[in-house]
């Protein structure tokens, strides 16, 4: 009799240390929680995510290829050297069809050369290897984080150390985040990274430093074509340039069939951007 | 082709075909070895451990001598399962994070609740019933150190009254149902992990989970088989045929549904024809050439099942020898063939960009933390924990013997 007891006791022990860790484990969660939402972001104090919602327009037509933006970012968030980009510029160079193929252009030629960042001042694209009058349509592509409203990024983080701000931002916790690289494998777009440094994910941030304190995105301020176009939609003043890119274009997002709906909206897209 | 075989064995710069996203063309993969072991070893738990739970909950008494090698072969594969994830985090220091503070949307932080519920509520509980009466009995019989781990392990719960014993039956029994679909969500939910990547089209698909199940139960069964045959030999102990016919049946039938369900995966991948197809086709005629046609289907799927098949209708007009070889070689090329399944998976969704616009190879490490060392390294690990098992737990005279009150006894509960 006395050793049923014992069993139950151990039983009960052992039933106890599992009952005390999920109610740790519990505890740990809500503390998580409200750490998302006071995260320590870097924005200053007193800024409000709720009364803020970010959008970044870029009009394709627009875009000449300089690469400047790509290489403002990296120096503007410290992103380390080598293939590890924030933001970067592909070139699609789209070919005449062949005659008699009875198709109506050739296959896209993609590249998008060190982000396509100008070295030495000379342009980072080099000379197509195509006849000019072989191609049909040459165009520039700026890409970036899409913002979108699902991210599937933050939906397979283990820790929860990549967020959607109420803001629109979608956000790193670099403290917090245990490099898993689960979100490099999600993210449709290639956006996200592995920093060799830190040993943590990153992505574009809108500039958070930046835009949280009223100023553009560092890829914004330096567009010398304006083809990136960024503001608050819960702030629209009457001149807005969002307002007016909206006004003027019809809009499109990229691989609108994974339902992420991106915050990113492209005008003049091409069916061959992905 | 011959790229792919030359950046498996020795290292060679990196090569990009077409176009792929900047961040994409790195040197090394985001996901390598380690993350093609990890599903490995979790399979091989679930399998071995299903394997075990046909004794216990279908009462298949020809599969009763190895049903406590096969525990204790999910255990010592179970406590290795999460070394690979671990070694492979940028922040190992932060691992436990995945518990304290997990994202519930999150594959990989749920997984971390499957583990913790499978080898603590399952696993150790189920051996621990079945083992209690042994502790008991070898505490009291083995001196020393050794006789001390006995005594620990009792718990001090030493009662081996028939009544005591009869409800350790009966804990037994129920935790075994509890382990089935256990098991079946530990080996699910890893499938899960690639099968949720909707932005990857090699990945991203309903049949993965399932797929991973019915392989991790091929593997495992063949681990068995591979286990059982090295240790008959190893104790100079005859092997139990009709043991060994009845692991092969099942074997056979486990990876002819594999086999069928991963044909039903690749017929409707090529009818759909989706997003990305050219890529695909690209990865099973090209990069993957090797380790999936000749690897996965040939080595690790056609010969077994003909070697395996070819036994079930001719068992009895082939020599015992033949037939140990036979089921001995078709458990090896098996567990190779699985290994080959989770490279394929693994890597090949890392081989292609996810523009559908080109191609990667890369260079694999030998040492470095993501390096072929470290991962040979926790392959051996569990086998060197099986052993210190089976020497504690599996004595030479009573070894491979079922427990007393199996499955007979169990059946009453």
């Amino acid at each position: 009799m006395k050793n049923q007891i014992n069993r139950r006791s151990s039983l009960l022990r052992m039933g106890g240390a599992l009952a005390g860790l999920l109610t740790l484990s519990a505890a740990k969660t809500a503390k998580a929680a409200v750490q998302t939402v006071f995260v320590s972001t870097s924005a200053p104090k007193g800024y409000d995510p709720t009364k803020h919602k970010w959008l970044m327009c870029i009009d394709d037509n627009k875009c000449i290829g300089c690469g400047l933006c790509a290489e403002a970012c990296k120096k503007e968030n410290g992103v380390p050297e080598g293939p590890y980009f924030r933001t970067w510029i592909e070139r699609y160079i789209i070919p005449k069809p062949k005659p008699g193929s009875g198709e109506t252009r050739g296959e896209a030629i993609v590249d998008s050369p060190n982000g396509g960042i100008p070295k030495g001042g000379v342009s980072a694209f080099p000379e197509p290897t195509l006849p000019k009058d072989q191609i049909e349509h040459a165009f520039f592509v700026p890409k970036l984080c899409n913002l979108c409203e699902n991210p599937p990024c933050v939906q397979v983080c283990p820790v929860g150390a990549t967020f959607k701000a109420p803001d629109g931002a979608v956000l790193i916790d670099p403290k917090y985040c245990i490099g898993c690289a689960f979100c490099v494998q999600a993210c449709p777009y290639g956006a996200r990274f592995l920093n060799p440094v830190t040993k943590t994910a990153e992505k574009c941030s809108l500039c958070y430093h930046r835009i949280t304190r009223n100023l553009k995105p560092a890829c914004v301020e330096i567009c010398p074509a304006e083809a990136r176009i960024f503001g608050d939609l819960n702030n629209l003043h009457a001149d807005d340039p969002i307002q007016k890119f909206y006004e003027k274009n019809r809009v499109q997002v990229l691989k609108p069939h994974l339902g992420t709906e991106p915050r990113v909206l492209y005008a003049a897209l091409d069916k061959e951007v992905r | 082709m011959i790229n792919e075989v030359t950046n498996i064995v020795v290292e060679t710069l990196p090569q990009i075909q077409g176009y792929v996203y900047p961040n994409e063309s790195n040197v090394h993969p985001v996901w390598s070895v380690l993350i093609v072991i990890y599903p490995y070893i979790t399979g091989l738990v679930a399998g071995a451990f299903i394997m075990a739970s046909l004794v216990r909950v279908f009462n298949v008494k020809a599969l009763a001598p190895v049903y406590r090698m096969s525990m204790l072969t999910a255990l010592a594969f179970l406590l290795c399962a999460t070394l690979p994830l671990l070694c492979h985090l940028g922040h190992p220091e932060r691992n436990y994070e995945v518990m304290m503070t997990p994202h519930m949307t999150s594959p990989m932080a749920i997984f971390g609740f499957v583990y913790a519920w499978y080898l603590m509520a399952v696993l150790l509980l189920e051996l621990w019933f079945d083992f209690r009466q042994d502790f008991v009995k070898w505490s009291k019989t083995t001196p020393g150190f050794q006789g001390l781990i006995y005594r620990v392990l009792t718990l001090g719960v030493t009662d081996v009254s028939e009544q005591s014993v009869r409800l350790d039956m009966k804990m037994e029994w129920i935790l075994s149902i509890v382990g089935i679909p256990s098991a079946f969500l530990l080996h699910g939910y890893v499938g899960f992990i690639f099968g949720s990547i909707k932005a990857n089209p090699w990945w991203g698909n309903v049949l993965m989970p399932i797929m991973f199940i019915l392989s991790a139960i091929v593997s495992g069964i063949a681990l068995c088989v591979f286990n059982y045959i090295v240790l008959t030999w190893i104790r100079r102990k005859t092997v139990n045929m009709r043991c060994l016919d009845a692991m092969a049946m099942f074997l056979f039938y486990a990876l002819l549904v594999d086999a069928v369900i991963e044909t039903l995966d690749v017929l409707h991948r090529g009818f759909a024809a989706e997003e990305g197809f050219a890529v695909l086709q690209t990865m099973i005629r090209e990069k993957l050439f090797y380790t999936l046609n000749i690897g996965q289907v040939g080595i690790g799927t056609l010969v077994p099942l003909l070697m395996l098949g070819a036994l079930q209708l001719l068992r009895h007009r082939v020599p015992e020898a033949v037939r140990r070889t036979m089921i001995f070689c078709s458990g090896a090329m098996i567990l190779f063939g699985v290994l080959m399944m989770r490279w394929n998976v693994v890597m090949g969704g890392q081989f292609f960009s996810k523009s559908f616009r080109g191609v990667m190879s890369y260079k694999m490490e030998f040492s470095g933390q993501e390096g072929w060392l470290l991962g040979a390294a926790i392959m051996c690990l569990p086998f060197i924990i099986l052993t210190v098992l089976v020497k504690l737990f599996l004595s030479e005279s009573e070894q491979l013997q079922p427990c007393e009150h199996l499955p007979e006894n169990s059946s009453k509960t």
